[in-house]
């Protein structure tokens, strides 16, 4: 077997010379991974807080996701609590309420997408074509300013709106001769008055990026639109709307990322046990199972389901997003 | 940027039909806060019978009398001050050390620790472990777990780490010649050129804050500590739930409706004081550093 003649070195001696020059070069980046922390430890120190927080805050929870998987016992806490395996998710999958909330969640992204993402483009091609600037500058103060009030306050002025007795929807309601409506306890009604009142404190601000894009068109264009005749309703048509559209691509697909992102915190205000059929979105049903039945394991599951499906419709988004950006806008 | 001239065409009619449109929209959006106001100051008989549209009937400020005698209102009021600055001073004091490590070119393993910032964007554990993490902790029912808990998120660090990028190297070389360490090349050059990205980060935080309230109210049990919007929500609840304790102080003075839109209102207030200065800061800010990671 060894009567080959070595030219070179053996293999025992390749690897050891290997080793070796391993060994040499990391001590040599040892060395200098060393002089590293000794020159530049202060940026580290700087780093570290956010570091900790987010292991803190973000990582960790992510860790005691585990009891979805586990029949959470407070006693024993996460890691004592014993594996069940995938019985929570056959638990949920068979509960009306929680596909009810799934349906509901899907239902009420598709029409806030299909009422709410136009609202915004519209508004900003709106702005774009009014001339008297003092004009424009008020109207877009007023319209910006419902985004900085808080959900409590939105849901506070809609109760008192809707109101059956003491709300101005229904005293002009009455003036037209019609019957009064308790708007808030009826099912058709919540998905209407949810996605409007998200239209009404969002479409405003949301505008000013579609803005942005309008102030980017290069002004020849609209120049030589002046000189093929064509009116101001169709350069909006033509001209504006065309140039946009890389903008407008790039913010359907961030919204189609955040599909499941359903305003929650609106949606817990608003509803109550009468509107549950058409008003209960995935994550008012963790709510109300988790935070306030103390069913721990089985909301973390679902909110476990909802996180997987949020993570992949943002990761095909991003990546969309990517290729889409790069052949349209450049 | 349209040209004047440009519109000088025949499109009058358009441009008209265009400024009611709009004047339409921005009545609708101002409207339901005149009307809030209105109510306000309306007995709690005319506001309880639907009679209140634009202007207060049978003014008084007897909701605004009962609101501001109320301790509880105050000290939620407080709260919220509490929350709101020192959560923001908190936000800062890590969020600009932070941002500036991660735009650093010769921090080790820089990729790493900003798709670790990143990722948190994509992925969330969800309600029920980031409370179970509260909870053992020991942060429940408490001011600082509201304050620390709450202090970060992936898209205000990056929003400023992004500026930071985009400042010129030449800028920190004197400072570097003159021996200044990164503590001082960060406090007195970057932080000074950055005004604008970390006023909009501050904006961001204070409007967060002052707004914040679900976690609040699953947080907090002591009535002492909730914040003025929990507060507003509590009694929000009765007006939505409790038909018949409304119809029972019709003839007061003071209904649920009118104490509601008292505290609505008084809510507002500090929105409406720092409104302009925000303007001033947002429609440069938010597109500062864009979506981009």
């Amino acid at each position: 077997m060894s009567q080959q003649e070595h030219i070179g070195p053996s293999t025992e001696e390749l690897v050891v010379e290997a080793r070796e020059a391993l060994r040499d070069r990391t001590r040599r980046r040892a060395a200098r991974l060393g002089d590293h922390f000794k020159r530049e430890w202060q940026i580290y120190v700087l780093l570290l807080p956010t570091i900790l927080w987010f292991a803190l805050f973000l990582y960790k929870p992510m860790y005691g996701l585990q009891i979805a998987f586990k029949d959470y016992s407070i006693f024993r806490g996460i890691d004592g609590s014993p594996w069940i395996g995938f019985e929570h998710f056959r638990t949920l999958f068979e509960n009306d309420q929680f596909l009810r909330a799934i349906r509901n969640t899907v239902i009420i992204s598709f029409f806030t997408l299909l009422f709410g993402f136009p609202a915004p483009i519209i508004l900003a091609l709106m702005f774009n074509e009014i001339l008297n600037q003092t004009y424009k500058r008020a109207a877009q103060t007023i319209v910006y300013l419902p985004h900085f009030i808080s959900t409590v306050i939105i849901a506070g002025i809609v109760i008192t709106a809707f109101s059956p007795s003491a709300g101005i929807v229904n005293t002009v309601l009455e003036w037209l001769g019609m019957d009064p409506v308790y708007f808030l306890t009826k099912p058709e009604w919540f998905r209407p008055i949810f996605i409007g009142s998200g239209i009404w404190q969002e479409a405003g601000f949301q505008s000013i990026v579609y803005l942005a894009a309008i102030a980017g068109v290069n002004p020849s264009l609209y120049e030589s639109a002046v000189v093929d005749g064509a009116s101001r309703w169709q350069m909006v048509w033509k001209v504006t709307l065309p140039s946009i559209l890389p903008t407008i691509i790039i913010m359907l697909i961030i919204r189609i990322g955040n599909l499941l992102e359903v305003g929650f915190e609106l949606i817990i205000l608003l509803y109550q046990p009468a509107t549950y059929e058409t008003a209960d979105v995935i994550n008012t049903f963790i709510y109300r199972q988790g935070l306030q039945q103390g069913q721990y394991d089985l909301a973390a599951a679902a909110g476990l389901f909802n996180a997987v499906v949020a993570f992949v419709l943002v990761m095909t988004a991003n990546t969309i997003s990517k290729r889409v950006s790069r052949t349209s806008l450049w | 940027m349209a040209n004047m001239n440009l519109y000088s065409r025949g499109d009058k009619w358009f441009v008209i039909a265009n400024m009611v449109l709009v004047g339409l929209f921005t009545i609708a959006t101002l409207y339901p806060f005149l009307y809030i106001a209105a109510v306000s100051f309306s007995s709690g008989f005319a506001a309880a019978a639907g009679t209140v549209v634009l202007t207060p009937v049978n003014f008084t400020i007897a909701a605004y009398e009962r609101v501001l005698s109320e301790p509880e209102f105050w000290r939620s009021y407080a709260n919220t001050f509490i929350y709101t600055f020192g959560g923001t001073a908190v936000s800062l004091l890590i969020i600009i050390p932070g941002a500036y490590a991660l735009s650093r070119p010769q921090l080790i393993g820089r990729r790493f620790w900003n798709l670790f910032v990143a990722f948190t964007m994509w992925f969330n554990a969800g309600l029920i472990p980031f409370f179970l993490n509260m909870r053992d902790l020991g942060l429940l029912d408490s001011y600082f777990g509201i304050i620390i808990g709450f202090a970060l998120n992936a898209f205000n660090i990056i929003l400023l780490r992004n500026f930071f990028e985009s400042i010129p190297s030449s800028f920190e070389e004197a400072a570097r010649m003159d021996g200044a360490n990164e503590f001082q090349v960060l406090w007195k050059v970057y932080v000074p050129l950055s005004k604008p990205a970390i006023a909009t980060i501050t904006l961001f935080c204070i409007v967060a804050r002052w707004n914040g309230f679900f976690w609040a109210m699953v947080l907090l049990q002591s009535e002492d500590k909730i914040p003025l919007q929990v507060y507003l929500r509590q009694l929000i609840a009765e007006l939505s739930d409790d038909e018949e304790f409304t119809s029972t102080l019709i003839s007061a003075a003071y209904s649920v409706e009118t104490v509601t839109a008292a505290i609505i209102v008084c809510s507002i207030i500090p929105v409406l004081l720092i409104y302009p200065w925000v303007q001033k800061y947002f429609n440069k800010g938010i597109l500062l550093g864009g979506v981009k990671e």
